[in-house]
């Protein structure tokens, strides 16, 4: 019943006409960049937070939420029309989405990934609504000693479902850390790594570091490959099921939901982990597997489902316990900072309309999508048409101009140039920008509960380890990376990651 | 002799490593504090280790196993994309955004291998309508329309 009371103070916010107005443009925006390549949620969140200043913060955030799980919708019209996935959450609805394109059923794909996307949204929402209780009156008894395990360990998962090295990956993580402490100390006034220079006083801006690790550096690695694209290869007919299409579609609709409900609330997951994992279980679960790769809607129904539930779910941690657990999510963090809204367990005491809103909103948005992306097929198709020379000036005008009004500085333009310098020498090295993103923003929070811990414990470090809840976090990260440390479990994950 | 078998991951580690040094170097300005009472170089100095032990790690194994080398760097894209923007965030406020846009959309163009005057020149008036009707118009947000001389 009490579910019931808060949703419904949810959906009195999210359904309110300026909310709704602001979901739409989020989530279609979100579609929008999902549909196009060389752009993702984070540029685009970062390039839009300065535009939110002004509004409501509920609003804000119900419109940078959209664009997350718009973003889901989009990405996988592009994989199945044209073999191309706008986001690497859609990669695998390539495989078997464009193989039912090239045999003429765009249509039956498109409308399983849009309902499984709908029905994954819906299950979400409840879902998140149903488990943030609990787990922000859990959060609520946590201390600093707590509060730091739970980063270390929330930082250490995230590296650890990520592809690549292990340790370039901690390493990202701790270089973030220090780029977060870059500014002024709060305890002591002292102005750490300024360099002179007055505006690092109050810090580096999210925005800068994530435009130009994600913006910029993205643009300029396409521009150096140049890849040609490839042509629409079908017409789109007939945006409907069979019957058969449906019973097959169903049951891995549902596996998908609840796998990516799951893995949406691990450190490090999200919508990509959620299709891949969900992919490979579709594959196992089948009847006649070979028919996996030549078309199979399993192929498209379950990693859909995933990917949506999962984008859905990866708001929990941040929303009850205040820990982002992807780079979107950390963005987000940088959205709720500039509107003063501290993430964490308190939001949902504090701040009940903003809370139930963000989540009902979810929902609203997602019956949106599913009314309005099937029609708006046509339009994604004809901006797809537009060359890549012509997108990526635009691109870089709306990133500068986000950048640019952040301060009204030219400084936040050149510092967000260095990022995207760094970036594309990141790219080079094989370094991924997304742990230090997570870093970045974590860095403050992670000094101030070491310090606080410390000072309660009289400088005595065993207090992680004497204090039950924050050993188990802590003995769960080291277990994490000797897990992936063993070689027979790291040959596994690489050929988990290699499957696109 | 040594042999860098791994370039991508020996200088991500070299950077690893020389970044930690800087963050410790410029961190001892910084009181310590002790680990009761921590000071404002107290974490710097943690995180300046970790970074030189992680870093020291990747380099010394890169040595001993084998990976791709690094891809060259092009660098006319990133010269001019950066550039680009750069130049924009200096001008913005003495020529307006219908001007600034212009010239970034035309400038940035020049990145490409596909460059072509006459259509940068059609995109980037296109878009500076658009951005002054969507920044200006719209979210109302503070930057002048025209060059300086002009508002007076």
């Amino acid at each position: 019943m009490e579910l019931l009371n808060h949703l419904a103070l949810g959906f009195s916010v999210a359904l309110t006409p300026i909310n709704i107005m602001y979901a739409l443009i989020g989530s279609l925006l979100g579609t929008l960049i999902g549909v196009l390549p060389g752009i993702g949620p984070v540029a685009t969140i970062a390039m839009l937070l300065p535009t939110t200043y002004s509004l409501q913060p509920v609003s804000a955030l119900i419109m940078l939420a959209g664009i997350y799980y718009g973003a889901q919708y989009g990405g996988s019209t592009t994989s199945i029309l044209i073999n191309m996935p706008g986001e690497t959450s859609s990669a695998v609805t390539c495989l078997d989405g464009h193989q039912m394109a090239l045999k003429g059923e765009a249509g039956a794909a498109l409308a399983t990934a849009a309902l499984a996307s709908f029905f994954a949204g819906c299950v979400a929402t409840i879902f998140i609504a149903a488990v943030s209780i609990p787990l922000s009156e859990l959060a609520l008894k946590f201390g600093p000693a707590e509060y730091f395990s739970l980063m270390v360990l929330g930082l250490i998962g995230a590296v650890v479902l990520a592809h690549g090295s292990l340790i370039k990956a901690i390493a990202m993580i701790v270089l973030g850390l220090l780029l977060g402490i870059v500014g002024t100390d709060v305890n002591s006034g002292v102005a750490r790594f300024d360099f002179g220079i007055p505006e690092l006083t109050d810090g580096i801006g999210v925005v800068s570091v994530a435009m130009g690790l994600f913006g910029f550096a993205e643009i300029i690695t396409n521009l150096e490959s140049q890849e040609k694209r490839e042509r629409l290869s079908s017409k789109v007919k007939g945006l409907w099921l069979s019957k058969e299409q449906f019973k097959a579609a169903w049951p891995a609709v549902l596996r998908g939901t609840g796998l990516g409900s799951f893995l949406g609330l691990l450190p490090g997951g999200g919508a990509m982990l959620a299709s891949f994992a969900s992919y490979a279980f579709e594959k196992k679960v089948a009847k006649d597997p070979s028919q996996f790769g030549k078309g199979a809607i399993q192929g498209v129904a379950g990693p859909e489902a995933a990917n949506n539930a999962g984008a859905q779910t990866s708001f929990i941690p941040l929303l009850t316990l205040g820990i982002p657990e992807n780079a979107v999510m950390a963005m987000m963090v940088g959205a709720m900072t500039i509107h003063n809204i501290q993430p964490g367990p308190q939001v949902m005491t504090n701040n009940p309309g903003l809370f139930w809103g963000l989540i009902a909103s979810m929902w609203v948005g997602n019956l949106m999508l599913v009314v309005l992306n099937l029609p708006l097929i046509g339009i994604w198709i004809k901006l797809l048409t537009v060359p890549y020379r012509i997108l990526y000036p635009a691109i870089l005008l709306f990133c500068a101009i986000g950048v640019y009004t952040i301060n009204n500085t030219s400084f936040d333009v050149m510092q967000t140039a260095c990022f995207g310098f760094l970036g594309v020498l990141f790219v080079k090295l094989e370094c991924e920008p997304a742990p230090l993103l997570l870093g970045f923003v974590l860095g403050p929070m992670m000094e101030e509960n070491l310090r606080r811990a410390m000072l309660l414990s009289r400088g005595d470090p065993t207090v992680f380890l004497t204090r039950p809840l924050s050993a188990v976090m802590l003995a769960a990260a080291v277990l994490l990376i000797l897990v992936i440390a063993l070689p027979n479990i790291r040959r596994k994950r690489e050929e988990a990651f290699q499957e696109e | 002799m040594v042999r860098i078998r791994n370039p991508k991951d020996f200088w991500a580690g070299v950077l690893f490593t020389l970044t930690g040094i800087a963050a410790i170097l410029i961190g001892s300005r910084y009181n310590l504090g002790t680990a009761a009472r921590m000071g404002p170089g107290y974490f710097p100095r943690i995180l300046g280790m970790l970074l030189i032990l992680l870093g020291g790690i990747l380099a010394l194994r890169a040595l001993r196993t084998n990976g791709p080398p690094i891809p060259a760097w092009r660098w006319r894209p990133t010269l001019v994309v950066l550039g680009s923007v750069v130049l924009f965030g200096l001008i913005v406020t003495h020529v307006g955004l219908a001007l600034s846009t212009v010239i970034l959309i035309v400038l940035a163009s020049i990145a490409s291998t596909e460059f072509r005057w006459k259509e940068a020149l059609v995109s980037g008036l296109f878009l500076a309508v658009l951005a002054v009707g969507v920044f200006i118009i719209g979210l109302k947000l503070q930057l002048p329309i025209w060059p300086m001389f002009i508002h007076g």
